[in-house]
């Protein structure tokens, strides 16, 4: 075996990516931010205030404690330190949906949670598309992810592979596999614009404009719930992402993404031996 | 040789990602507190807008629901009751004697008794009103449109924001002000309205007259209106950035 380099990411990827990293980071803790001014969740038209999808507070029991709650339809989970009731940036605790670690700015701040949000959310939508277009220009969505025949038929294995991390090398590793191109595509083509449209149809006044999207979505709260569920999906997606990129080669990974080559060991030519068996 | 490299090239991306990461959750707070970052933040408010009135036609109608979508209990906000003896003591004798000013840049500048406004054609819409902080309740309102009022007063082509000055006093010493633009003015959503589901509208809502707008958000309907005024800036007024709330850091632009 010896290990060769190819280039697997082009600059304007990586560009892309670590756009895309620092723009989601913040949208995602500004989001939070935002959720936390009324940090409870509805289905419909408006909001039943009396019967939320998920809420969190705090609560004080006989004794005098005072417990976070989560209620997510009518479980109710003790989330105390996390969710609910947790330690403000003065330290003492306060009742606020998500933690001050999680949030953008830390403390209750609305204003400057959606100057943050609104702002980047431009960028978000520009890098995003950016990427749309020339990916599809240049066939990199075409060749490097849509899924091929094989691919399709190799999906159950290749789940399988993943679920017992064993990443692919060799040859294998040149190419993504089906199950990172339909994570890759579901975030791109469902998720993404899911979650765009959802955060548009907050906005009253484009519901004016795009009345069709209170349709699609059924109502400004069904929007903003679904706008929270595509949220916490990121985050699943970025959380799954990152412990593949240790288990597969945290340094290979990094490299590439940053320079564009990556390491794949190759057996010497003519060998073709299976690296995969 | 190539292994030292590789070892320092591993410290350089360790430093960037461990800088990456403070400046995420450290920095952006202490980036938060200065003006700086607020103005450049804030400033997409002006994209914001302009890309929607691209996409939105100036008088596209926020969506209209029926009767049985109106919230039982509607959610009242802000102000529930101002403190201030004046508007006590108006509001004990059922608004008898408010008068609505209306003057600036107008060529009649007038003012209206409650009975005025009730005289003039009226418009019942029930829409949906959003809060800043991401709640939605549904109500029923009654009252002229914003536009028939000023036709009264026969605004001056100089005028290019309508002023509102409320009754209740806010804790920065100010009163409670709005402030929206002559395009906003004149759309047939935004009402001075006088009832809240057919009821004569209640001190908590903002009686006895309140703005309502279709396309932006509750803080720039103001309550307890007792003042409109056309002017050519809101610079001079507050601390000079339209509003109350907008004084206090949220965008003028509230349509998203």
């Amino acid at each position: 075996m010896i290990k060769v380099f190819i280039y697997r990411h082009t600059a304007a990827v990586r560009v892309f990516h670590w756009v895309n990293f620092v723009t989601l980071s913040i949208m995602l803790m500004s989001g939070l931010q935002i959720f936390n001014a009324h940090p409870a969740l509805y289905w419909g038209a408006t909001s039943r205030f009396s019967q939320p999808i998920l809420s969190m507070g705090a609560m004080q029991d006989d004794q005098g404690h005072t417990w976070g709650v989560t209620t997510v339809g009518s479980h109710s989970f003790v989330t105390t330190g996390v969710l609910g009731w947790s330690k403000g940036s003065e330290g003492s605790y306060t009742e606020r949906g998500f933690p001050t670690w999680a949030t953008l700015p830390g403390p209750q701040w609305l204003a400057m949670g959606r100057a943050w949000h609104f702002f980047f959310a431009w960028i978000l939508v520009i890098n995003g598309l950016l990427y749309v277009i020339l990916g599809l220009l240049s066939g990199h969505i075409r060749r490097d992810l849509w899924l091929t025949r094989p691919d399709w038929r190799g999906l159950g294995r290749s789940f399988i592979e993943h679920a017992r991390l064993r990443f692919p090398k060799g040859d294998e590793a040149r190419h993504y596999n089906g199950i990172q191109k339909l994570a890759y595509l579901f975030v791109i083509f469902i998720v993404g614009p899911v979650i765009v449209l959802t955060g548009l149809t907050m906005s009253p006044t484009i519901d004016a404009g795009w009345p069709w999207l209170l349709w699609i979505f059924d109502g400004r709260q069904s929007a903003r719930t679904l706008h929270f569920i595509c949220a916490t999906t990121f985050f699943g997606f970025f959380i799954v992402h990152i412990v593949m990129v240790i288990l597969s080669g945290v340094w290979n990974n990094l490299r590439s993404m940053i320079t564009g080559r990556y390491a794949i060991e190759a057996a010497p030519a003519g060998g073709g031996g299976s690296a995969h068996d | 040789m190539t292994e030292i490299i590789s070892v320092r090239r591993r410290r350089l991306i360790l430093g960037l990602g461990a800088g990456a990461g403070t400046l995420l959750l450290g920095g952006c707070d202490r980036l938060s507190n200065l003006p700086q970052t607020q103005s450049v933040l804030g400033s997409a408010q002006w994209l914001t807008r302009a890309a929607q009135r691209v996409v939105v036609a100036r008088d596209a109608l926020a969506p209209e629901y029926t009767r049985a979508d109106i919230a039982p209990v509607f959610r009242p906000n802000g102000t529930l009751n101002p403190d201030n003896p004046q508007y006590r003591a108006l509001a004990k004798q059922g608004f008898k004697d408010w008068r609505l000013k209306v003057d600036g840049l107008v060529e009649s500048p007038k003012e209206f008794s409650l009975d005025d406004l009730r005289s003039m054609p009226a418009q019942t819409q029930i829409t949906r009103h959003d809060c800043v902080e991401g709640w939605s309740c549904i109500g029923q309102w009654t009252g002229p449109m914003l536009r028939n009022v000023l036709a009264r007063v026969l605004p001056k082509p100089q005028a290019r924001y309508v002023m509102f000055f409320c009754a209740d006093p806010m804790d920065d010493g100010n009163y409670y002000y709005e402030s929206i633009d002559m395009r906003t003015a004149a759309h047939p959503q935004t009402l001075l309205a006088y009832e809240l589901n057919g009821e004569t509208l209640p001190i908590k809502y903002g009686a006895p007259l309140r703005l309502r707008l279709g396309r932006q958000l509750g803080y720039k309907m103001a309550k307890y209106v007792m003042h409109i005024q056309l002017v050519a800036s809101y610079r001079p007024f507050g601390q000079g950035q339209g509003g109350y709330w907008e004084d206090q850091g949220y965008a003028w632009y509230a349509g998203i």
